[in-house]
């Protein structure tokens, strides 16, 4: 288990590595946190030709967290978004998810931003991204745009950008006023992989009744879903809505794949009990934040 | 840099010490560790980022030495287990206290995870205010990345307590 | 004997250089050396037309590739069988490299050295291999089958018929009041040690010897095994086991084929060879175990009591049996654990699959033995209304049957004669551990809180200490240091501390005087190896003969120093003196430097043993006839037959009926490996025991698919626990020393493990009500059992069984 031969190279700006990836062409592969791209070389799954190492580009490592929402930079370790208070009063998901993601070693040197232009369905960070509504900034040879994750997540590990390009950061949408979150996994063992895992954000009108109640999955789907499930609780106070009901729309609307660890008739229970639970605890919180 | 190499020259301190060596671009951290410094206290149990048992610390961090290459630690600071130790007053070698709570609860049998939870814990232990009373909760997080096939964890769990009663008591003094 | 080490926590010597990285793992010598790395088969049965290495060639750093053909003489030859058994009809090994037909995934194929492991995996990756695939048999249920084979001569997949019985079974269960019969499934999972194998060999070329370094439990075998293959003469190869991270009995097969192709190597090469097994082979190539399907009779009376057992087991054995069938034979022996079971007869089929092979891993066969026994128990509790606990103590052995003859054969060809226990007590003391009784109140708590609570138990009986034998020397140098050396290996065990205990106990020297080695056959060349719970009983009780020995030595030329009758004469802290006569005495390390006639005044020792030494008697020559220089002595121990260790585990489950997931309230353990020499290190393999049963009945599984592929052969998906998967275990401690060794020890390495999948499937069973019949279990496979048509069950609570019984 040693990775196979490669060329490497660590640029240091993002014209450079731009550059870079453009010479090196198909086989150059982008290494950030390099913590599930590792694993893949060494087991000699991927075989990229140059590894175009991004850590010594300066500027990426940054958290900004402002009212619209946080932009958080491509190099920016799981561990700094954990730890940033500044974050979790933005947008209280990203640090809730984060939590889940691996052991600490992992979330030392993981990105978020790494681990979500792998586009792994199971990823919490694809979830948190899709249920926010949020965005990526990516950097090509013809400039920067930016693409909202309905358009950049195609399937698993697969996503819309191709050619010489590389994700600069990803934004996260703020909370919404009068709205709560929460986020929940299962795996077989603490900090695997979640078997199924959810996040939630409940909204509420002036009223402290139910306006929007939207949830993602990790795990269930080919790349992250989001489920809107309003109609289950729409106009229902807070203290009393039916999150059980909620539970049951979302596991009719999932169609998850089984494996080893877990069938898809499984998961579809586990799409209901973590949508149940998490929206009662993400109504909890729009009600304090309401009151 | 901009070139593209298969084999490059890094300047890491390692445990203290400054140290060169010229290492293909493609060798894991915990190779170069192991192979080329001559520290092989740093064990390699899976090679796929899961056991923790290759754990050392890059800038106090504790990071699973086999998911990252030789040449991305170049400029930085390394600490292995053989690099837990400190000097005391008189020039000699004191072990972290957390190596000592391990001889001490039997919190090892074969040794070979060892090395990864030393780390990984010395440094959380290092991290935290040592007057307050550690909570079963942050000993859970500090040895819930490793894998152990020996004890059970039952002892390495006590361990982090007697090492953090211990760096208590020393902060009090 | 004095006692001052012997039962106590003694701190390990092992630790200090291993908390300090100064530990030496297989990988870690001889860093020069070049590195193997292996093409490995990529399909489960599959005949090889062509190895074409053309594209390897040009690798730079290539140094060697090897293939079936390159081996001659023994090395060409099958694997040995290392315990034949009658019973093994049609025993079959592979070749160090596959000849022609591969019967596994990882089976290897062509070996390849080069400079690194980077470079010989790019050479192994470039080799073009082409293949005939042939069907694939995976599982008993298709091995039984057997419309495929495993093996084109044998031609029902069957490798073993095991066959012991007791009685007329069939007559007996005629006889019973009540009878019921099912069948049961038990999965693979396997030893799993935290460092996988790994050989180091280096030949000397003007010596014409070799030294080999292996990560094995069998050192002085590993010996053997090179020099016949290699055909070189014993007292030309040394086989060194150094520091090993972890076996739990997949290390004590020997020899693996890397154990031969490196050395051979290193020899044809003239240059350090190393090959360090990565986790991925040691998944598709090492050892698993425990795959068995279990179909069981029972009959009984009224009260519960069983009057016959019947069990079937369909074992399958994988690929090959070059460990015979100690695994099954495990099964069908331990089976019945603490019960006074009046006939009964294990019938065992072993079966060839297309799967890696089936070896001991801790435990041994006895996990499954133990879940067919326990799940019988609960069914016969279910079946009379009868509390399970209660069921089980009124079937259990009593203190006065002992020795319990069996009428059977162990695993070691002896008489399956439990030695000693106390097994009315060990539940006594189970069920106050857990509060067995109090349960009721539990439960309802729990379901006020939407939970499910259940509670489970499981008693085992564990033959441990087999022989036929291990050794020991003990040497006294001139410098007072106590030099232990025994031919078994260690794993992580602490037998440098607890071989060290016994010495400094026996000899009455300080701890630290006291140096072990183990494992090494420099030092010691016959010994058995590590597996079986038998390193304390057999290696203790030799460590301890062999220190006697010394002492006897010590005392007559102390006594003839001092003018002292040597029963009068006692050492303590290293010092030999005259009992109740202060100043009479001599330092053990002058009596040692006085045992050698020759002693040039190299050191301090040596001159102060001058002005002991007298003016000699000329009529005697300098060594007595009979005696020899140096104080030193060499002994053996050879058990009559194994001890019977026993234990009892109690488990409470919570499952949360909207995941099915299942945790682990408490866990509770008796245990009773009669005397101990050390608390701290017992409690650790109990710990460590319970990890593993709790792995193997909740998360750890090899998963084979159809194909013979192992889906799961990575850390990510074989699921071993971490400590948060791991419940904390309340231990309590019974003794009952053996009879059959003058120590008193049994053995304690894998006792903790064995009673795990069968004491926690009932707990599950008891929190859901529906019958378990396989083990591990998952949450999605809960989920599926409960919404099946599984056979609904319920368990009578101590307070209202009775009634019926």
């Amino acid at each position: 288990m040693k990775p196979a031969p490669f060329g490497y190279v660590d640029p240091t700006s993002v014209d450079e590595v731009l550059d870079v990836l453009t010479s090196e062409g198909e086989g150059a592969k982008v290494l950030a946190g390099g913590q599930s791209l590792l694993p893949l070389l060494s087991m000699r799954l991927a075989a990229p030709t140059t590894l175009v190492d991004i850590n010594r580009v300066p500027g990426l490592d940054q958290i900004s967290a402002g009212r619209d929402g946080v932009r958080v930079g491509a190099l920016v370790r799981h561990a700094q978004l954990l730890a940033s208070s500044e974050a979790a009063d933005v947008q209280p998901l990203l640090g809730r998810a984060t939590a889940n993601v691996a052991h600490p070693a992992i979330r030392n040197r993981g990105t978020t931003v790494g681990s979500i232009a792998h586009a792994d369905p199971s990823g919490e960070m694809t979830a948190v991204l899709a249920l926010t509504d949020g965005s990526v900034t990516v950097a090509t040879p013809d400039g920067r745009e930016t693409i909202g994750w309905g358009d950049f997540f195609l399937g698993p590990l697969e996503t819309s950008v191709h050619g010489p390009a590389v994700v600069l950061d990803a934004f996260f949408p703020a909370l919404p006023e009068r709205s709560g979150t929460a986020f929940a996994e299962i795996a077989r063992r603490k900090g695997d992989y979640a078997v199924c895992g959810a996040g939630v954000v409940v909204t509420l009108d002036a009223d402290r009744r139910v306006s929007s109640a939207r949830a993602a999955y990790l795990s269930v789907g080919l790349v992250p879903e989001v489920h809107d499930l309003t109609d289950a609780v729409v106009g229902q106070p807070v203290d009393t809505a039916d999150w059980t009901a909620a539970g049951e729309l979302a596991r009719g609307l999932v169609d998850p794949d089984g494996d080893l660890h877990a069938s898809a008739d499984y998961r579809r229970l586990l799409v209901a009990t973590l949508t149940a639970r998490t929206l009662a605890d993400a109504g909890a919180e729009a009600a304090r934040r309401t009151a | 840099m901009t070139e593209v190499r298969t084999e490059r020259s890094i300047s890491v301190v390692v445990n203290g010490v400054p140290r060169e060596a010229t290492v293909p671009v493609r060798w894991l951290l915990s190779d170069a560790l192991r192979h080329e410094f001559g520290l092989t206290g740093t064990h390699v149990g899976c090679e796929h980022g899961v056991c923790g048992s290759c754990t050392v610390l890059v800038d106090g961090q504790p990071t699973r030495s086999c998911l990252v290459l030789a040449v991305q630690v170049d400029g930085r600071e390394v600490t292995t287990v053989e690099g837990l130790s400190r000097s005391d007053h008189q020039g000699g070698q004191v072990l972290h206290p957390i190596q000592e709570a391990f001889r001490e609860c039997h919190a090892l049998q074969c040794g070979f995870c060892t090395p990864g939870f030393l780390t990984t814990i010395a440094a959380g232990l290092d991290a935290r205010d040592p007057s307050v009373e550690i909570t079963e909760e942050e000993v859970d997080e500090l040895v819930g990345g490793n894998l152990c096939r020996c004890t059970g964890y039952a002892n390495i769990k006590k361990a982090c307590r007697h090492a953090a009663a211990t760096m208590r008591d020393e902060a009090a003094r | 004997m004095t006692t001052k080490f012997f039962g106590e926590p003694v701190r390990r010597r092992e630790d200090a250089r291993l908390i300090i990285g100064q530990g030496r793992y297989l990988d870690d010598i001889g860093s020069g050396a070049y590195a193997a790395a292996f093409v490995r088969s990529p399909y489960a049965h599959a005949r090889v037309l062509d190895i074409d290495v053309s594209a390897a060639m040009d690798v730079e750093g290539l140094l060697a590739i090897y293939t079936y053909e390159d081996l001659t003489g023994p090395l060409a030859e099958p694997l040995p069988v290392l315990i034949p058994h009658p019973q093994l009809t049609a025993p079959r090994t592979g070749y160090p490299l596959v000849k022609d037909v591969a019967q596994h995934v990882g089976e290897p194929i062509v070996m390849v050295v080069a400079t690194d492991r980077y470079i010989a995996e790019d050479a192994a990756g470039l080799i073009e291999i082409s293949y005939e695939e042939l069907p694939v048999v995976v599982g008993v249920d298709a091995a039984e089958a057997a419309e495929h084979t495993v093996h084109d001569d044998v031609p029902d997949n069957i490798a073993a018929r095991h066959h012991q019985e007791t009685g007329d079974v069939e007559a007996a269960l005629a006889a019973s009041a009540h009878t019921f019969s099912f069948t049961q499934y038990f999965e693979r999972s396997a030893s799993m040690p935290m460092e996988g194998k790994g050989v180091h060999a280096r030949w000397d070329d003007a010596d014409s010897s070799l030294r080999v370094y292996s990560s094995t439990q069998a050192s002085t075998s590993v010996r053997a095994a090179i020099a016949a293959k290699l055909e070189l003469s014993m007292e030309k190869v040394e086989v060194i086991a150094p520091d090993v991270g972890g076996g739990f009995g997949v290390k004590i097969v020997h020899p693996w084929p890397e154990e031969l192709l490196v050395p051979m190597a290193a020899r044809r090469l003239g240059h350090e060879v190393k090959w360090t097994e990565d986790r991925r082979e040691h998944f598709i190539s090492s050892a698993h175990e425990r795959q068995q399907r279990q179909e069981i009779t029972v009959g009984y009376d009224d009260d519960g009591r069983i009057t016959a057992l019947d069990v079937l087991v369909w074992h399958d054995n994988g690929a090959y049996t070059p460990y015979g069938i100690i695994v099954p034979i495990n099964t069908a022996t331990q089976l019945c654990g603490p019960y006074d079971i009046p006939v009964y007869r294990a019938r065992v089929n072993s079966v060839y699959t297309n799967t890696v092979i089936v070896t001991p891993y801790r435990g041994a066969g006895r996990p499954q033995g133990t879940f067919a026994m326990e799940r019988t128990m609960d069914r016969i509790a279910q079946e009379r209304g009868i509390d399970r606990a209660l069921v089980r103590e009124r079937n259990l052995i009593q203190p006065d049957q002992f020795p319990y003859d069996w009428g059977l054969t162990f695993q070691d060809g002896r008489p399956l004669i439990y030695d000693s226990g106390d097994y009315p007590a060990m539940m006594a003391k189970l069920k106050v551990l857990v509060d067995w009784d109090g349960f009721a109140a539990r439960r309802a708590e729990a379901e006020a809180r939407g939970k499910l609570l259940g509670i489970g138990m499981a008693p085992y009986v564990e033959g441990t200490g087999p022989g036929p034998y291990e050794g020991a020397h003990v040497q006294v140098l001139g410098s007072g240091k106590v030099l232990v050396s025994t031919g078994l290996t260690s794993q992580g065990q602490g037998h440098e501390t607890v071989f060290a205990q016994l010495a400094a106990a026996e000899l009455g020297v300080p701890l630290e005087d006291v140096v072990v080695t183990t494992g090494d056959t420099r030092r010691f060349g016959y010994a058995v190896g590590t597996f079986a719970s038998r390193a304390a009983v057999v290696s203790g009780n030799a460590v301890a003969l062999a220190a006697r020995g010394v002492k006897e030595k010590a005392l007559r030329i102390a006594a003839e120093v001092l003018e002292a009758d040597p029963a009068d004469l006692e050492i303590d802290e290293g010092l030999v003196q005259v009992k109740g006569t202060p100043g009479a005495s001599i330092p053990l390390r002058t009596v040692a430097v006085l045992s050698n006639p020759l002693r040039y005044a190299f050191d301090e020792a040596a001159r102060q043993a001058t002005q002991f030494s007298g003016p000699g008697d000329d009529s005697k020559p300098p060594v007595a006839v009979g005696d020899a220089p140096g104080l030193e002595h060499t002994d053996y121990y050879s058990p009559l037959r194994s001890t019977f260790a026993s234990g009892a585990h109690a488990v409470v489950v919570e499952i949360d009926p909207a995941t099915w997931e299942i945790a682990i309230e408490q866990y509770a353990v008796v245990h009773d490996c009669g005397t101990i020499i050390n608390p701290m290190i017992v409690e650790g393999q109990v710990h460590g025991g319970v990890a593993q049963g709790v792995g193997g009945a909740l998360y750890e599984r090899m998963a084979y698919d159809r194909d013979g592929q192992l889906t799961n052969a990575s850390f990510m998906d074989f699921l071993m626990p971490y400590s948060s998967e791991v419940p904390d275990v309340d231990i309590d401690h019974q003794s009952t020393p053996s009879p059959l060794n003058e120590l008193g020890i049994k053995g304690a390495g894998e006792a903790g493990v064995i009673p795990g999948s069968a004491a926690i499937a009932s707990a599950i069973e008891d929190a859901v009500g529906r019958r378990i019949a396989a083990m591990p279990i998952s949450p999605t496979e809960l989920y599926d059992l409960v919404r099946s048509d599984a056979e609904r069950v319920t368990n009578s609570s101590p307070h209202d069984s009775g009634a019926m019984a």
